[in-house]
């Protein structure tokens, strides 16, 4: 939540009054405190270790992958934070995911965290055999090993593909593909709606890194030539995979339209024009306060998601398409908003708005855009799981 | 995460659900019933003093002036069970005890509140406010409504305007000038009169609804005497502030203009072969509607949890309504759209459009009153983000030398 209201609101108390607006019957719709002390944890790592002129270096140097940042949050245990602790994770919930992700999606740092953890993890935990779940799990945990997840197929959209795996092999490509380049692993996206487990570093895998939108999220072309592909006992999870990653990509989103509407703020608190604070503009005033709108709303509509996720499966397709349609909203608000508040210097690679300008499109339009989205909602329309006690 | 309520929260629903059980049944209004004013007014007196002798009138108002001594919790939740029935409840009754009685009892004396909080409570009493004036909207401190000083007496003499139920309440709160040498804030006197006194001419607002649920309130020579003075002659903006800030979290009904509704609008709207909702676009903005509506509803969740653990969401809640009024204005007229040219003169038998109708032009209002649009943005830009206040041009400058 936002803070820093001040206790004085008088008008509020009366559009309560005039138009009855109702307060569902909810009594604890908030983070834990171990929650709030895991972002707290994951804010303040990220904080010291990933600063904007980390990011800026990393661009620079061509590295596709904050390796050290990667090993301290395996070290930490977050990357283990969702795997059973069967397979040497934490087995925690996905809210608890969810406020990790919102943390680096404020910090925007460059590691394959949403690829490896958050779909290639995922998808071996719900369709894997108790074998590749022993062989995989456990070195996804402690970031030992890397993943991405192989769904697109060129121009079109990101389901359902059409390569299938035959008599043990698979051949064609997958483009773009996330973090293929420091990936051991892949999970590819079958048009049979099977996955599969390919292992990248076998003569029949080509990759070729792209020149790609986010320079931090680098994006690859995978070519397969009669590859050795281990298809996954799970069959009908690719839906709930999405879905799950969806609402991991909320929480990714409104880290980082948060952190736009405070970056947003502090420059133009800062900055001087016409004699007084760019801030004391009612266009720019009244421009954050919609963005500040957009952000707690897709807050509120991630937290709800990250519940279903783990409480209410049912509710699970609702709440995974409309978090990530407010998500989408409420960022694409915020990095461009953000940028054009800084006005020339926005512009400059030396400014930090362009990292989440880029980060915006990659979470945009990764796992489909508004479109799917839009129509997964309307064809599992939110029920009424929520009741008063 | 959770979604049950604490006990000490549930042992409170459970009293209110089995005391509304035995007793709301018989004040309720029967579905499509419906009465006109005068009627509903005095159903609202008989429900008020069935919550009174229960137990459960005031119930965040100090036990000193009556009421329950109860936490905000309490009161919603006790507004929560009672939604339930369908029962006469109107701002006659709640501007009483939500603006009234907390003025009263901050800034008003023993005999004040001997003569008005048990009466108010008991629902005896009724009320309207007398604040905005065609001049003073957003700004309310502008008004120009003024008082003078005559003996025991003030003297008052302006307009008043969109003061609901004034026409059928006996007592209003009313702020007035009534020094337009200082600074506009510094002027103003607080004040309950008698709706009865002479001079006062009530008339309705024609709305562009065609409804008319609101007054224009004109005050000439009205004669109100200086013991109906509440707090102290310039101590006006104070009591307004009181009034105000008073919390009601939960006054019964709900948002209108759902999404779901909309939706099961367009699948009963021809299109092709099919209906309205075949179509992709209409679905992506559908979609979007509902996916705002359902943040809205988490949102405000999270501010009832804050509520619930004693904290005051302050300009946070003003997100909601910024939100809800836009959506609503939106959505209705999408809905308008899609349906069609018919839309703009539906067959007699077509409910649902002409509610649409409705909610299209009650959209408007929902935008403006309360916090417009444009001062909730302000609120939340300097309460929430920390952002500098806009320039006033009339800071410290006495009322009667602005321009």
């Amino acid at each position: 939540m936002l803070t820093g209201g001040a206790v004085e609101a008088p008008y509020i108390a009366r559009l309560l009054y005039v138009y009855n607006l109702v307060i569902m019957l909810v009594m604890n719709f908030d983070l834990s405190d171990e929650q709030k002390m895991l972002a707290e944890q994951a804010r303040g790592l990220l904080a010291a270790r990933a600063p904007y002129d980390v990011l800026r270096k990393q661009i620079e140097s061509g590295v596709e992958s904050d390796s050290a940042l990667w090993r301290e949050l395996g070290e930490m245990g977050f990357l283990a934070a969702t795997i059973p602790e069967a397979f040497g994770g934490l087995g925690m919930t996905a809210l608890d995911l969810g406020v990790i992700m919102q943390e680096l999606g404020r910090a925007n740092v460059g590691v394959p965290f949403f690829s490896s953890i958050v779909l290639v993890a995922d998808a071996i935990h719900l369709a894997g055999s108790p074998e590749q779940q022993a062989r995989w799990l456990p070195s996804l945990a402690s970031g030992a090993a890397i993943g991405c997840c192989a769904y697109g197929e060129g121009p079109g959209p990101a389901l359902p593909g059409t390569l299938t795996v035959q008599n043990g092999t698979l051949t064609g490509t997958k483009t773009p593909v996330a973090d293929a380049g420091v990936a051991q692993i892949a999970v590819v996206i079958c048009g049979d709606g099977s996955m599969a487990l390919v292992e990248l570093d076998q003569p029949g895998v080509t990759r070729t890194r792209l020149d790609s939108f986010d320079q931090l999220r680098p994006h690859y072309r995978i070519d397969f030539a009669a590859a050795k592909a281990d298809v996954m006992p799970g069959r009908g999870k690719v839906e709930t995979l999405f879905d799950r990653a969806a609402v991991q990509a909320a929480f990714e989103a409104t880290g980082g339209a948060e952190a736009c509407l405070f970056m947003a703020r502090d420059y133009a608190m800062e900055r001087r024009i016409f004699g007084r604070p760019l801030a004391s503009y009612q266009a720019i005033k009244h421009k954050l306060a919609d963005l500040a709108v957009a952000v707690e709303m897709a807050r509120s509509n991630a937290y709800f998601a990250g519940w279903a996720a783990g409480d209410a499966p049912d509710e699970l397709p609702a709440a995974a398409s409309a978090a990530r349609l407010t998500a989408i909203a409420a960022f694409e608000m915020g990095a461009r908003e953000n940028l054009q508040v800084h006005g020339g210097i926005g512009y400059t690679f030396e400014a930090n708005c362009h990292f989440y300008y880029r980060r915006e499109r990659t979470l945009t339009l990764s796992l489909g855009g508004r479109e799917p989205w839009a129509e997964r909602l309307i064809a599992h329309l939110p029920g009424s799981q929520v009741k008063a006690a | 995460m959770d979604f049950n309520d604490t006990s000490d929260e549930a042992a409170y629903r459970a009293k209110a659900r089995a005391w509304l059980a035995a007793n709301a049944p018989a004040h309720g209004l029967a579905e499509g019933e419906r009465i006109d004013d005068t009627e509903e007014v005095v159903r609202g007196r008989a429900w008020q003093r069935a919550v009174y002798d229960g137990g459960y009138a005031g119930i965040t108002l100090p036990k000193a002036l009556g009421g329950q001594g109860g936490s905000i919790i309490e009161a919603v939740v006790f507004g929560e069970e009672e939604s339930k029935y369908n029962l006469p409840k109107g701002p006659y009754i709640g501007i009483g005890l939500g603006m009234a009685l907390p003025v009263i009892g901050k800034h008003g004396t023993p005999a004040q509140i001997a003569q008005f909080a048990e009466a108010t409570l008991k629902g005896e009493l009724t009320w309207c406010q007398l604040f905005s004036e065609p001049s003073a909207g957003s700004d309310l401190a502008a008004l120009r409504t003024k008082a003078v000083r005559d003996g025991d007496d003030w003297i008052v003499n302006g307009q008043k305007v969109w003061s609901s139920w004034a026409h059928r309440t006996d007592w209003g709160i009313l702020v007035v000038r009534t020094d337009p040498t200082v600074p506009k804030h510094k002027g103003l006197t607080f004040f309950v009169v008698d709706m009865k006194s002479q001079g006062i001419d009530i008339r309705p607002i024609r709305q562009i609804s065609g409804a008319s649920d609101f007054n224009e309130t004109f005050f000439t020579d009205v004669r109100i005497p200086d013991a109906n003075r509440i707090g102290a002659v310039g101590e006006g903006w104070a009591c307004c502030m009181t009034v105000l800030m008073g919390e009601r979290l939960n006054q019964g009904g709900s948002e209108k203009g759902g999404i779901r509704d909309l939706i099961a609008y367009a699948e009963s709207t021809p299109r092709g072969a099919g209906n309205a909702l075949d179509s992709g676009a209409l679905r992506l903005q559908l979609a979007q509607a509902l996916a705002e509506e359902q943040a809205g509803k988490y949102f405000q969740a999270r501010l009832r949890t804050m509520v619930s653990r004693g904290e005051n969401p302050g300009a946070l809640a003003a997100m909601v309504k910024l939100a809800y009024g836009s959506r609503y204005q939106t959505s209705s007229g999408l809905a308008l759209e899609m349906r069609g040219i018919d839309a703009l003169a539906p067959a007699a038998s077509d409910a649902t459009t002409r509610e649409i109708h409705h909610d299209y032009i009650w959209s408007t209002i929902i935008r403006i009153a309360g916090g417009a649009d444009e001062v909730c943005r302000n609120q939340i830009a300097e309460r929430v983000l920390s952002m500098p206040g806009d320039i006033r041009a009339d800071k410290d400058v006495p009322f009667d030398q602005l321009t």
